[in-house]
């Protein structure tokens, strides 16, 4: 089941992953189409994280002793190569736990300017009553339920662009959708259902025209496209590196220098203050200041060393890679009977996410036939519920594709699809 | 293949063809339940009588939209309860609750889960529990709410 196409060299790169050479149920070889909920590792990513903490773990930014100065310099290095991977400054990668927090920590931000304003510009954060924050239908919660809650602390409205029936989003009305009173645009770079990648640059102009923010989920188009924060023109931009080969535990807000430079922190505590008194105390510039705690540094140097392979493979060739997965994919199972694909039909401004109905069999039914097979894929409503509302969905059964996967793999999940067809007396 | 352990017969033609399904009038409470998972809901009504002093379920009427597990349970479910005292149906309905939570160690009872025995196979899958879990939760939560109702109003 491994082949080579002219942009990555599938099977010296499969060798990487020792997840992919286990069997799973009935002895079945694992086909793994689920990169979208978290990908698989490689052995240079298991291998950093390993080997700092073999040799190098210390506290980073703390003391004076070397392991110290080496867990700084690895925590450090990392932010850098994250910078450089999307077109960005260091100061202007704040390292979280994973895109939600980073979601959350510019909402935060947002609220806590409105309540204390206590930092020097940071009056342009606030969100006062009748204020307005648009979001869209098509994203993942993350980029949802955070600005929901900012709407209810602040007494702002929600208003959202639906999405259209081939799914992707209706821009119609944008320039009505964004007013004078919109805070800031939140929308998703690449949707981990459809795969629709929206027009973020075009969005982004349009806000700012109004003096709006926008902020990006890009946690499914870091890992499968080459982004470039300048070239977004987005204010924020989140994203996870367990879905882009590296470690759990860690992801980024980048946040453009001058509005994290007058933005208040969200968690605080050791790491990111200046000074401390009794009566009060002082926090450092960014992005320290956004990065309370002592640093998660053997998860850092995974991720550089995450960056470090996919740069190795070129994001160019990446993407182009798996664009050809996802034509294949659409191409197969359009040919199957009673199998209704949610999203655009074609590969233009669409990334490697598939999901799809099967008439007569429910997504969680489909699932459990494909296990059986050896075949993991995601069912449900994928973490974003009204999306499927808007696409008069249910639930969906999800495949997505990143670097290791293969054309032939696409083609055992038609046939597993078949399968379970059958299985359950489906029209066919 | 395991399959066909979990998804016997007796559960495919519940899936395909529900007993008791539709919402029906009068009732005593309703509820709606959600599995947050998979998107998998229900909802429920439920009608008590009285008999003899103790409260019997007269009907159990649900809609639902969910994977086959969840249906078919739902299904097998209103056979079993359907006419039988609340009590009674309380018990039964903990005897499935400990056949799911068995690993597929536990022999089912017939006699006293009769169609719902078929089951036994999902206790193997632990994603699929709550599938088979939902409308046996939806329905002791609207009992509950009705004998709550039926309290205040002897009150």
């Amino acid at each position: 089941m491994t082949a080579a196409t002219e942009y990555l060299n599938v099977e010296a790169i499969r060798a990487d992953f020792p997840a992919l050479t286990r069997t799973v149920r009935n002895g079945n070889q694992l086909v793994y189409l689920d990169s979208g909920a978290t990908s698989q590792k490689p052995v240079q990513v298991l291998d950093a994280e390993r080997s700092f903490y073999e040799w190098h773990n210390g506290a980073a930014h703390r003391g004076t002793h070397l392991l110290g100065e080496e867990a700084t310099d690895a925590y450090e290095g990392a932010r850098e190569k994250v910078a450089a991977f999307i077109g960005a400054q260091p100061g202007e990668v704040v390292f979280t736990k994973n895109t939600t927090e980073a979601i959350n920590l510019v909402a935060y931000a947002m609220s806590n300017a409105t309540v204390t304003g206590a930092f020097p510009g940071s009056e342009r954060f606030r969100v006062l009553p009748g204020d307005e924050i648009l979001i869209t239908e098509m994203e993942h919660h993350a980029n949802l339920v955070p600005w929901q809650q900012l709407c209810e602390r602040t007494g702002a409205t929600l208003r959202w662009l639906g999405v259209t029936a081939e799914g992707r989003l209706d821009l119609d009305h944008l320039d009505d959708m964004i007013t004078g009173r919109t805070r800031i645009v939140a929308v998703t770079h690449q949707s981990n259902v459809t795969g629709t990648v929206p027009p973020v640059a075009d969005i982004a102009r349009a806000a700012h025209e109004k003096g709006a923010l926008v902020i990006a989920d890009a946690a499914q188009s870091v890992p499968h496209q080459p982004v470039d924060v300048a070239a977004l023109g987005v204010d924020f931009l989140a994203f996870s590196s367990h879905k882009m080969l590296g470690p759990y535990g860690i992801g980024v807000l980048f946040g453009r220098a001058e509005l994290l430079e007058a933005m208040p922190p969200f968690l605080t505590g050791g790491s990111m203050i200046e000074v401390v008194r009794m009566e009060g105390s002082t926090f450092l510039p960014p992005p320290q200041r956004f990065e309370p705690g002592v640093p998660a540094v053997a998860e850092a140097a995974g991720l550089a060393a995450a960056v470090d392979y996919l740069t190795g493979l070129g994001m160019g060739n990446v993407a182009a890679h798996e664009e050809s997965l996802t034509a294949h994919a659409l191409d197969t199972l359009r040919e199957i009977n009673g199998v209704r694909i949610l999203g655009p039909d074609s590969t233009k401004d669409r990334g490697g996410a598939v999901s799809f109905e099967v008439q007569g069999v429910h997504p969680h039914d489909v699932g459990q036939v494909l296990d059986e097979l050896g075949i993991a894929v995601r069912t449900g409503h994928h973490c974003a519920w009204p999306l499927h509302r808007a696409l008069g969905v249910q639930a969906s059964t999800r495949a997505t594709f990143y670097v290791y996967n293969t054309h032939a793999e696409v083609d055992a999940l038609a046939d597993g699809i078949r399968y379970a067809q059958r299985f359950f007396g489906a029209r066919q | 293949m395991q399959l066909e352990s979990m998804y016997q017969e007796i559960i495919l033609d519940h899936y395909r063809n529900p007993h008791h399904k539709g919402l029906r009038e009068p009732f005593d409470a309703e509820v709606h339940h959600v599995n947050p998972v998979c998107g998998d809901e229900v909802t429920l009504r439920v009608t008590l009588k009285d008999v003899d002093g103790e409260p019997v379920v007269k009907d159990l009427s649900y809609d639902s939209l969910g994977c086959s597990i969840s249906q078919a349970s739902a299904s097998v479910m209103s056979d079993l309860v359907i006419g039988r005292p609340v009590g009674e149906a309380m018990r039964i309905s903990q005897v499935f609750l400990d056949l799911m939570k068995s690993r597929g160690a536990d022999v089912p009872d017939e006699d006293v889960l009769e169609d719902a025995v078929a089951f036994a196979g999902v206790s193997k899958y632990p994603a699929r529990i709550k599938c088979a879990l939902l409308a046996w939760m939806a329905w002791k939560d609207a009992t509950s709410q009705a004998m709550d109702r039926q309290g205040e109003v002897r009150r």
